[in-house]
């Protein structure tokens, strides 16, 4: 395998995707606007995978898809590889997409259920006209031994499969046309924990094998914990805090923060945590909160908070925080 | 610790009929939960957690399922199984009433709160519709809304989804129930939202008279809350014990897997604990334990006959019961039921 992808020098160092100043408006009606994203900064480095963590509704998963351009951003750049997709025309991004794949929530919907899994996990290669028709049968059966299915599947359709199962086969799918930056929204939170552990291994194994970066996002904290060497924290649209995975936990520094982790229950008794319990609900997006999205639910909050936004700021080499208490 | 008994289920076994044969979604489970105590049963999906607690109220629908001949409920002594219909409307509510997952699709958007509140009330205590508003005011004050008056006027979709769980929980509990049945209650809630219902329920416990039986598959919510928890796995009970006996000495294999396949925040592991291959098709053919097929200590005998739930005593006290062979080789102490 390491010859099919020839990846076995690769760097952890350099920048692959570079998000800057992202924003999306959803038009809700006349006047009413949605601001889902809101000026995010972000960077992804080759192979490595960054965790994006948050609430329902807080725009992860808007924006992933604005990263890849499923949903057109407003505003704010987008470079991979040094090339900006969010200025791409039709026929460019297309190929780009090659390069960068995603794997959804749900494996009952992302998988046609009329399609056999051969031409499910095969369509990619026929939409890029990768090799020959024996060729791009060759490949499917070489990723299914990768991703642990059984060649004997590939003429069955989805409905005879398992959630863990179709996980499987969506991202055998996601990877095909051998991208080198995946974003994964939610991709196991529908599976079971028994199941869900194998999939994150095999997530896991593929980053080793194939050196693919991941952008995780999800709103289980221990999961991502466990996959990612960074994570960012959003919150109603902005990004909150980013730092590497060790520092975030053992050194939590916004206040949402600390809350989310100390929410987290611990599958074990005696267990004598302080918890944050937050009081409140998370604010609807169409009417954020004035000045720090955050005030209303923080024990902290200042005079300062209620009108002035905070910026993210370093504090540590990869730990930044948009927080006025540093 | 040891209350009276108050719900006392004996051999339930809740078979479906499908087109491609018989399914025992539940086969033969014995529990007992104690007064004001929390119970909590435990498992994945299709293990048949919602189905025992759908078969104790009674409410498997007659054309699907079937609660088989020989299975008991018995609340405080009186058998529920073979109530007349007329009967059972009295206990669901009254005595035992239910919280479900997804708190947007069990409450009816059309009709206010302060509708759907009194009409319980109203139905199962039998009072005036002024008396019954004023219990609705007491019960979202006692379930931590604020502002009560104001929601009542208020509709389902204008509420967030921990306010509308906070809702569900106030009338689950607004006729003073013996048992309350929490099937998943914190699932479709975000964390932070999650540790409010929980915290809540924590409190509840304390103040109201009732035992809880919750069902959820996430173990971290149990250990924060359980007395005592059940682990379900294709129907069948694999343990059952107190929380300390099963965080603190898991036996069965499956309870090990599972523990161990959660990501903790305390530790990093290179490559999490999994259970190998998924959970079997149920059939009234399937032969000795049904976790036999993922676990890797099964022998021949694992695959022939079930073992029975060997009732042990460890370092954390009487009654931890462990349906698994090695048990018996483990302890020499067979004393299943």
């Amino acid at each position: 395998m390491g010859m099919m992808w020839g990846n076995d020098t690769m760097t952890k160092e350099k920048v692959l995707l570079n998000v800057e100043k992202l924003t999306k408006v959803f038009r809700i009606s006349r006047g009413v606007h949605l601001k889902a994203v809101d000026g995010v900064n972000l960077y992804v480095k080759e192979g490595e995978t960054l965790g994006l963590v948050g609430e329902s509704g807080c725009g992860k998963s808007t924006l992933g898809r604005c990263i890849l351009r499923l949903i057109e951003p407003t505003e704010g750049i987008v470079e991979y590889d040094g090339q900006a997709i969010t200025s791409m025309r039709h026929k460019q991004l297309r190929q780009m997409r090659r390069e960068m794949q995603m794997v959804f929530q749900n494996p009952y919907s992302s998988l046609n259920p009329r399609m056999t899994i051969m031409d499910s996990v095969k369509a990619p290669l026929d939409v890029f006209q990768v090799g020959t028709p024996k060729e791009r049968i060759e490949q499917v059966v070489e990723m299914m031994k990768i991703v642990g299915l059984d060649e004997s599947y590939l003429y069955r359709y989805p409905h005879e499969f398992s959630g863990g199962q179709r996980q499987r086969i969506v991202i055998a799918r996601a990877l095909m046309p051998r991208p080198k930056f995946l974003v994964c929204d939610e991709p196991v939170s529908a599976l079971d924990v028994s199941v869900r552990s194998q999939v994150l291994n095999l997530m896991n194994e593929i980053q080793k094998e194939m050196g693919v970066a991941y952008l995780f996002i999800s709103h289980d904290l221990s999961v991502v914990k466990h996959v990612s060497d960074r994570i960012a924290v959003m919150y109603l649209g902005q990004i909150v805090e980013i730092s590497d995975v060790d520092e975030l936990y053992d050194n939590p520094l916004h206040p949402y923060t600390q809350a989310l982790i100390s929410a987290i229950p611990i599958p074990d008794v005696g267990d004598k945590r302080e918890r944050i319990i937050l009081t409140g609900d998370i604010p609807s997006p169409i009417s954020p909160p004035a000045g720090c999205r955050f005030h209303p639910r923080c024990k902290f909050a200042t005079q300062r908070c209620k009108t002035e936004c905070p910026s993210l700021k370093a504090l540590a080499a990869g730990h930044a925080v948009a927080c006025h208490l540093y | 610790m040891d209350n009276k008994v108050i719900l006392e289920v004996n051999h339930l076994r809740t078979y479906f009929e499908t087109k491609s044969g018989v399914v025992p979604a539940v086969d033969d489970i014995s529990f007992q939960v104690r007064e004001k105590e929390v119970f909590c049963i435990v498992g994945e999906s299709g293990c048949g957690k919602t189905v025992t607690s759908l078969s104790i109220l009674n409410l498997i629908p007659p054309n699907a399922g079937k609660i088989m001949e020989g299975s008991s409920v018995k609340l405080e002594g009186k058998e529920l199984t073979n109530l007349p219909a007329k009967e059972m409307y009295d206990i669901r509510g009254n005595d035992i009433s239910m919280i479900f997952q997804d708190p947007m699709t069990s409450l009816n958007p059309v009709l206010t709160i302060e509708k759907q509140l009194t009409e319980t009330i109203m139905r199962h205590m039998r009072i005036k519709k002024n008396a019954a508003r004023a219990r609705a005011v007491e019960l979202l004050n006692k379930v931590g809304i604020p502002s009560p008056e104001m929601r009542l006027k208020e509709y389902p979709h204008e509420l967030s989804g921990g306010m509308r769980q906070r809702v569900m929980i106030a009338m689950a509990l607004s006729c003073d129930p013996r048992i309350l049945i929490a099937d998943e209650p914190t699932t479709a809630l975000d964390v932070t939202i999650q540790a409010q219902i929980l915290q809540l329920m924590l409190e509840l416990k304390d103040n109201i008279s009732a035992s809880v039986i919750m069902i959820t598959h996430d173990l971290g919510v149990v250990a924060d809350i359980a007395d005592r928890i059940m682990v379900m796995y294709a129907g069948n009970t694999m343990e059952y014990g107190t929380s300390w006996q099963l965080f603190k000495n898991p036996l069965h294999p499956y309870t090990q897997g599972l523990l161990a396949s959660i990501p903790r925040l305390d530790k990093r592991v290179e490559s999490l604990y999994s259970i190998k291959g998924t959970v079997p098709k149920l059939s009234l053919e399937m032969k000795g334990c049904k976790f036999a097929s993922r676990c890797p200590y099964a022998d021949d005998r694992c695959r022939k006959e079930i073992p029975p739930l060997f009732d042990l005593r460890d370092a954390y006290g009487d009654g931890h019961k462990v349906s698994c062979w090695r048990m018996e080789r483990k302890y020499g102490n067979d004393v299943g039921e």
